[in-house]
C-alpha cells in the first residue's frame, strides 16, 4: 500500500518535518514492513507561467518550433529563480495558445533522471527554462504536448509555485500489507496504526460522513449456490446521482495522490470511485445509468454464459463466478471488475453507485480462476469493513457534487444481511502466559479499546466485542497478537528454555554427514544442484516408460521433471564448470530422487484444523512420493594434474568405483563389484555395486556412456557413480564387533594363476579367500598380467596373501598348505592353474 | 715375511707403521675396505707377526702378546676412524643428493570441499543439537495438507497464494515441491513425543526467477519447541543464543510484528550484525512466533495444555550477510571454485 503523506495528514497528526522515511520507521514497529518511498523526484523553481506571444520558426531540420516570450512572475516581479519576470523559451510544442497559462521550470529546477535545467543555446536562440508536458512533470503518459492548465481548470497566478498547485511536493510511503490486515489497504488503516505506533490523534474519515440511504432501486440478492456455505454478498448499497459532468478534470491534488498511490487518473468519475476506495478501503463501482436494463441481481453466474469485463476481454463464465446482473445478463464480475456494457463515459450523466460487501472466498476464486487480480479483489480477499459501504457511497457523491457538478438523487438502495459484531474471550492471564510479558488488566483494555474493540470486565477475562474492520480476529492468541504488538515487542523479556535431553543426530543423519566429509577429504569437491530436468535428461539413466514426479507449473516449460538420478545435473554442472575452464574436476551431491508414488491420481485433503483419522493421514503419507537420499559422483579430466616429478592421473572408472568405496567405508561398509551395463553408463567399464557378502545392489559406478559424454560437451572419459543412500545406511552395521588384534610372526605367500581372460578377477578372489581357510589373514590382487608367455585367451592374475594363526609362529609349510587349497578350489571353479 | 722375523717393538712398529699407510692412502669407505684384509685382516703383517706366537718359549710369550694386542688396538682404533670419516662423508653426500625443492612439493591427493550452504546447516544444526534439540527432516515433494491445510492456511486464503508454489502433476494429487520446512513441523508433532523440541533444515522451492538475491530452489532451517509453559520470551532467548553463536557475542535480535498462518502472534527477526562487512547492522533474519492453536489441532495437540513456538531463516541468507557472499547466482551454479574457497569450514 501506498500512502501519499498529505493525504494521511488528514487523519492522523503527522510530526512536523515528516517524509515517507520517517513514517515508514514508525509504521514498521506496529507490523508495516517499509516498501518504499516515493516522490515525483522534482526540485524547484517550478512555477506557472503565461505565454505572451510566440513565433513559429521553421528549421533546417524540417522541424517547426515556437520561440516564446513566457511570463513567469507578475510585472516588475522577480521569478522564481531571481531572475527576470519574462522569459524566451524555444518550445518543440504547438498544442498551446496565447495567454494560455502553462508550468515553466525555471534554470536551476531538477526534473526526474537528474535532468538539470538550465538556460542554454538552441535554434539560434538563448532558451531560459523548459515549459513542461504533464510527462515530464511524472503527473501522466502525456507527452503529446506541454501542459496546459486550463484543461485541469485551473487559471492560478502567474508564478505560482507549480509544485504546491500540482501536488507534486508530494510523496508516498509504501508498507507492505500481510494478509491478516485488510483494512490496512486504506488510508483510513493506516492512520489508525500510524496513531498506534506514535499515539498521534486520529480521526476516523467515516466520522465527517453522513450517509444517506436511497429508496426505489430494486437490488436482489440472489445466491443459490454459496461457496463453503457463505452467501456471496451480505451488504449491498447504491446510491444514484444525476446532472453528472463526466468530461470535468479531475482536481490536480486528486490526481496526484492517486498517481503516489500507484493509481492512474482515468475520468472524474472513475477517479472518485478510486479515491474513496484508497481512503476507507471499500471499492466502489459506478454504472452508467443510461446503459442498466432494469434492477440489478447479485447472483451465480449461469452456465455459458459470458461477460466482457472493462478492460475489453470477452470471459467465460464459471458456475462459481458471482456476478452482478441486470435483465441484459451479467454486467460485472462482482468485486473483481466491472463490465464494459456499463461503463462510464465522459457522455454519462446520470450514474448508479454501487458499494457493496463481497465474500472475499468467492472473490478470491474468481480473480484467480480469470488472472484477474484487481484493487478491488485484494481488497475483498482480505476483507471489507461491513460497515464503511454506505459512508463510502455517502462520500463519492459529496465528491461528484463537488467535482462533477452532480446532485445526488434519492433513487437507490440499501440491502444489509452483515452478521453482528463478533465477541471473543479472553481469559485474564492468557496474554501474559502466551507472551511472558505482565500485563495489568487495565493495560490490556486499553490496548484493546485503542484498537477498536469493545472490552467487558467478566469473570476470569475480558469479553472482547472485535470491531467490524478486523475479520482476522478469531481467537484469543489473535488478541494477544494486538496487545503484545501495541505495546510492543521490545516488552517481551529473554529466557532460554531448557529442551529435554537429547540424542544427538539420528544414525541416518551421522552417516549422512560422514559420507560428505569422507567424500571432501578425500578430493571430492561438493555442488548443489536444481532437482528440474527435461525429460530427455531423465532419461539418460532411466528407461523412457519409467514413471517420473512432473510439475505442472516449470518455470521453463521443458525442465518440468524431478530428477530420478543425481548424475544428469551433476553432468550439467560439470557441464558449466568446463565451460569456464574448470576441466578437471571431482563433484558430487547428496540429495533426494523422486520416484512417483504407486497411486496419486487424486486425494481428498482432510481438514486442516482438526487432527485426521488413522487412515486419512496414511492415505496422505501414501501419497507422497518415496524420495531417497542418493549421492552422485562425477570425475571430468585428471583426477590429479601434472606435477612436478608427477605424471597426471587421468579419472574414469577406478575413480568413480574409488568413491563408491569411500562412501561404503564412511558408514562400516565394503563393497562387491560386479560387472554390469546400466543404462548410460559405459557398458565394459561399470561395476554394479554390492554391499560386501549380499545381493543388495546398492548403486553403480564406471563411466558414462562416451556417446552421452560427448553430447554433454564432455570429453568422453567421464567417471560416474550414484549409490542409494537410503539403502545403504539400512544396511550399515548398528555396531562393530571387534576382533582380536593377533601378534603372532605372519607367513606371506604370492600366487600366479594362469586362468581365462572372462573369469572377474572379483569372483577369483572370492574363491580364494573363502578356500584359504582361517590362517588367511589378507588377500590382494596386485597383478593382472596378459601378452606373451601365455595361451591366447588367457590371463596371469597374481596375488599376495597373507597368513596368521593366533596360537603360534606358522611355519611357511603350513601357509603352502592354506595356499594350495586355495589353488585347488580356483582350478575346480575355473581351471585355473599356477602359473609355471 | 722372513722365518727369522721375532715379535719385537721394532717389528711390531714396522708393521703397524706399514699398516697405517695403507689405511691413510684410502680415500672412502670403498678403497677402505678394499684394504681391510691387507692392513688389519688375516692377510696383514700384525696377523703374521702374531702367528708366531705359538713358537715363542712359554716366558717371552706374554711380552710379545702384549706387543701384538696394542699393535691391533692402534690399527683397528685407526681402521675405525677411518671408516667413521668416510661414512660420514658418505652420508653427508647422500642427504645432499636427497635434497629436494619442497617449496614444488607437488599434491598427492587433490583437496576436496563441502558446499557452504551445506555446511551451514550442520553447524547450525549443531548449536541446537547442543541444547538438546533434535534434527527433523522431510519430504521435498509434499501433500499439501503438510505444507499448508495443517499449518493453517485455508485453500482459500492470500496467503495461500502468495507462497508461489510449484505444485506436481496431476494437481488433483495436492502434491507441491514443499515452499517452506514448516511441513516437518506437523510431521514431527505427529511422530514425536511430546515435549518436543527440533530444529528442522531442508531444501524448499518457490516460483522465483534466480536472480542476485532469489532462487526457486533455496534452503531453510526451521525451528520448533512444543510444551508446557512456552512463552513468546522463550522464543527470545532461543533466538538470543542462536544469534550469539552465529554471530559472536554483541549479537542480539528484535521482533516486529507480522503475519504468518501458522504463528500467533507472530514476529519478523531482525538480528544486529556486529561483523556485518561495512559496520555492525540490523539485519532481516527470518520469521518467528507462537504456534498457532490451529496447527496444534491439525497435529491432535491440546492447546489449551501445551503451547510452542517455531522460528525459520533461509540458508542462503544467513549465508549470504554472515560470509559476504554478494551474489545467489554463486550458490547455484556448482562452480566448484566457490565450495573450495570454503574448503570444509565456513
Amino acid at each position: 500500500m501506498r500512502v501519499p503523506l498529505s493525504w494521511l495528514g488528514e487523519f492522523v497528526e503527522l510530526p512536523k518535518h515528516s517524509n515517507a522515511e520517517t513514517v515508514m520507521a514508525e509504521l514498521v514497529r506496529v507490523g508495516l514492513e517499509e516498501e518504499g518511498a516515493h516522490g515525483y523526484g522534482l526540485t524547484g523553481p517550478i512555477v506557472v507561467g503565461q505565454v505572451l506571444e510566440f513565433v513559429e520558426e521553421e528549421q533546417s531540420n524540417g522541424k517547426t518550433i515556437r520561440w516564446c516570450q513566457i511570463r513567469v512572475a507578475p510585472a516588475g516581479q522577480k521569478a522564481g529563480d531571481g531572475g527576470e519576470d519574462v522569459r524566451g523559451i524555444v518550445c518543440g510544442a504547438r498544442n498551446f495558445e496565447v495567454n494560455d497559462k502553462v508550468v515553466v521550470t525555471l534554470p536551476g529546477a531538477v526534473l526526474p533522471g537528474d535532468f538539470k535545467i538550465a538556460a542554454r543555446s538552441t535554434y539560434g536562440h538563448t532558451s531560459d527554462g523548459m515549459i513542461a508536458s504533464s510527462r515530464e512533470l511524472g503527473l501522466s503518459e502525456d507527452h503529446e504536448g506541454i501542459l496546459r492548465l486550463v484543461t485541469l481548470g485551473l487559471d492560478p497566478e502567474v508564478g505560482t509555485d507549480a509544485l504546491a498547485l500540482l501536488g507534486l511536493d508530494d510523496q508516498a510511503a509504501e508498507v507492505n500489507v500481510t494478509p491478516d490486515r485488510g483494512y490496512c489497504f486504506s488510508i483510513r488503516g493506516i492512520a489508525r496504526e500510524f496513531a498506534h505506533a506514535t499515539g498521534a490523534k486520529f480521526t476516523d474519515p467515516i466520522d465527517s460522513v453522513k450517509p444517506v440511504h436511497g429508496e426505489g432501486f430494486k437490488i436482489e440478492i440472489k445466491d443459490d449456490a454459496p461457496i463453503r456455505g457463505r452467501v456471496g454478498s451480505t451488504k449491498f448499497v447504491v446510491r444514484s446521482v444525476s446532472n453528472v459532468n463526466a468530461a470535468a478534470p479531475t482536481p490536480p491534488w486528486m490526481v496526484s495522490r492517486l498517481k503516489l498511490a500507484g493509481m492512474r487518473s482515468i475520468s472524474i468519475v472513475v477517479d472518485i470511485t478510486n479515491y474513496v476506495m484508497l481512503e476507507m478501503g471499500q471499492p466502489l463501482h459506478a454504472y452508467d445509468s443510461a446503459k442498466l436494463n432494469g434492477s440489478i441481481t447479485v447472483r451465480r453466474a449461469k452456465s455459458g454464459e459470458t461477460l466482457k469485463t472493462l478492460d475489453g476481454q470477452e470471459r467465460n463464465l464459471h458456475a462459481e463466478d458471482l456476478v452482478i446482473a441486470d435483465a441484459s445478463g451479467a454486467i460485472g464480475l462482482a468485486g473483481v471488475m466491472g463490465g464494459a456494457a456499463t461503463e462510464v463515459s465522459s457522455e454519462s450523466v446520470s450514474v448508479l453507485l454501487e458499494s457493496a460487501n463481497f465474500d472475499g472466498v468467492s472473490i478470491a476464486r474468481s480473480a484467480r480462476r480469470h488472472k484477474l487480480p484487481s484493487e478491488a479483489s485484494k481488497r475483498y480477499e482480505r476483507g471489507v469493513d461491513p460497515k464503511v459501504a454506505e459512508f463510502a457511497a455517502a462520500r463519492a457523491i459529496a465528491l461528484l457534487e463537488e467535482f462533477a457538478g452532480a446532485t445526488a438523487d434519492s433513487l437507490g438502495s440499501f440491502v444489509d444481511n452483515s452478521a453482528t459484531d463478533k465477541t471473543v474471550f479472553l481469559p485474564a492471564d492468557f496474554a501474559s502466559e502466551l507472551t511472558g510479558v505482565e500485563y495489568s488488566a487495565a493495560e490490556i483494555t486499553k490496548t484493546l479499546n485503542e484498537i477498536g474493540c469493545i472490552v467487558a470486565t467478566v469473570d476470569g477475562g475480558f469479553e472482547v466485542m472485535v470491531p467490524s474492520w478486523r475479520p482476522d480476529i478469531t481467537h484469543k492468541t489473535d488478541l494477544v497478537e494486538e496487545v503484545a504488538r501495541i505495546t510492543g515487542y521490545d516488552r517481551i523479556p529473554s529466557r532460554l528454555p531448557v529442551a529435554p535431553p537429547g540424542r544427538g543426530l539420528s544414525k541416518n543423519q551421522k552417516m549422512r554427514r560422514a559420507v560428505l566429509n569422507q567424500l571432501s577429504a578425500t578430493g571430492h569437491v561438493e555442488v548443489l544442484t536444481y532437482p528440474f530436468l527435461k525429460t530427455e535428461q531423465n532419461s539418460f539413466f532411466a528407461e523412457d516408460n519409467i514413471a517420473r514426479v512432473v510439475l505442472a507449473n516449470a518455470m521453463q516449460e521443458d525442465v518440468n521433471e524431478m530428477r530420478l538420478s543425481m548424475l544428469p545435473g551433476l553432468i550439467d554442472a560439470a557441464k558449466r564448470n568446463v565451460s569456464r575452464t574448470l576441466t578437471d574436476l571431482s563433484i558430487y551431491e547428496v540429495g533426494l530422487v523422486f520416484n512417483p508414488a504407486k497411486s496419486n491420481n487424486e486425494v481428498t485433503l482432510p481438514s486442516g484444523t482438526v487432527l485426521p483419522s488413522a487412515k486419512d493421514l496414511e492415505l496422505l503419507h501414501e501419497s507422497v512420493p518415496h524420495q531417497p537420499l542418493s549421492l552422485g559422483v562425477v570425475f571430468v579430466g585428471n583426477r590429479i594434474a601434472d606435477q612436478v616429478g608427477r605424471k597426471a592421473s587421468r579419472s574414469g572408472y577406478a575413480d568413480a568405483i574409488q568413491a563408491a568405496r569411500v562412501a561404503a567405508h564412511a558408514v562400516g561398509l565394503e563393497l562387491d563389484l560386479e560387472q554390469a551395463t546400466p543404462k548410460g553408463f559405459h557398458p565394459g567399464r561399470t561395476a554394479a555395486l554390492k554391499i560386501k557378502g549380499t545381493e543388495v545392489t546398492v548403486g553403480f559406478a564406471g563411466e558414462l556412456h562416451p556417446e552421452l559424454a560427448l553430447a554433454n560437451d564432455l570429453p568422453r572419459q567421464v567417471g560416474v557413480a550414484e549409490i542409494n543412500l537410503e539403502l545403504l545406511f539400512a544396511n550399515a552395521p548398528e555396531l562393530i564387533q571387534a576382533g582380536a588384534v593377533d601378534t603372532y610372526p605372519a607367513a606371506t605367500q604370492d600366487l600366479s594363476l594362469v586362468i581365462d581372460v572372462q573369469v572377474p578377477a572379483g569372483e577369483v578372489l572370492e574363491v580364494l579367500g573363502g578356500a584359504a581357510g582361517e590362517l588367511l589373514e589378507e588377500i590382494v590382487l596386485v597383478d593382472d598380467y596378459r601378452g606373451t608367455n601365455l595361451e591366447e585367451g588367457k590371463k596371469s592374475l597374481t596375488f599376495a596373501l597373507r597368513f596368521r594363526a593366533n596360537d603360534r609362529t606358522l611355519t611357511q609349510v603350513e601357509a603352502s598348505v592354506a595356499r594350495d587349497n586355495a589353488v585347488s578350489a580356483a582350478n575346480a571353479k575355473f581351471g585355473a592353474t599356477i602359473r609355471a | 715375511m722372513s722365518e727369522n722375523v721375532e715379535i719385537t717393538k721394532a717389528s711390531v712398529d714396522a708393521v703397524v707403521s706399514d699398516a697405517l699407510t695403507l689405511i691413510q692412502g684410502a680415500t672412502d669407505l670403498a678403497s677402505l675396505k678394499a684394504i681391510r684384509s691387507s692392513a688389519v685382516g688375516e692377510n696383514s703383517g700384525i696377523t703374521k707377526l702374531s702367528s708366531l706366537m705359538g713358537k715363542l718359549p712359554g716366558d717371552q710369550k706374554a711380552d710379545a702378546g702384549k706387543l701384538i694386542t696394542a699393535a691391533r688396538a692402534e690399527l683397528n682404533e685407526a681402521f675405525s676412524k677411518a671408516e667413521a670419516v668416510f661414512y660420514q662423508a658418505e652420508q653427508n653426500q647422500k642427504l645432499l643428493e636427497e635434497s629436494v625443492d619442497v617449496t614444488a612439493a607437488p599434491m598427492t591427493q587433490v583437496l576436496g570441499a563441502r558446499h557452504p550452504l551445506s555446511l551451514l546447516q550442520d553447524e547450525i544444526s549443531d548449536v541446537f543439537i547442543g541444547m538438546g534439540w533434535e534434527i527433523a527432516e522431510g519430504p521435498e515433494v509434499e501433500s499439501e495438507w503438510f505444507n499448508f491445510d495443517a499449518l493453517n492456511f485455508d485453500a482459500d486464503h492470500p496467503a495461500r497464494a502468495m507462497q508461489d508454489t510449484f505444485f506436481v502433476e496431476p494437481v488433483e494429487a495436492h502434491l507441491v515441491l514443499r515452499t517452506h520446512t514448516s511441513p516437518v513441523q506437523v510431521r514431527s508433532l505427529l511422530e514425536r513425543e511430546l515435549p518436543v523440541y527440533v530444529l528442522c533444515p531442508g531444501r524448499v522451492f518457490r516460483t522465483d526467477e534466480l536472480d542476485a538475491t532469489h532462487t526457486p530452489v533455496f534452503h531453510q532451517v526451521e525451528g520448533l519447541a512444543v510444551d508446557k509453559g512456552l512463552t513468546m520470551a522463550d522464543l527470545k532467548g532461543t533466538l538470543e543464543h542462536f544469534a550469539r553463536i552465529m554471530f559472536g557475542p554483541d549479537a542480539k535480535i528484535r521482533l516486529r510484528p507480522s503475519f504468518f498462518p501458522f504463528t500467533e502472534p507472530s514476529a519478523e527477526l531482525d538480528v544486529w550484525h556486529p561483523g556485518a562487512k561495512g559496520g555492525a547492522r540490523w539485519v532481516e533474519w527470518g520469521g518467528c512466533g507462537m504456534v498457532n492453536p490451529n496447527v496444534l489441532l491439525a497435529a491432535g495437540i491440546d492447546p489449551e495444555v501445551y503451547s510452542g513456538f517455531a522460528f525459520g531463516m533461509g540458508i542462503e541468507r544467513t549465508l549470504m550477510f554472515r560470509n559476504d557472499v554478494k551474489d545467489m547466482h554463486d550458490m547455484v551454479e556448482a562452480d566448484v571454485r566457490f565450495s573450495k574457497q570454503f574448503g570444509v569450514v565456513l
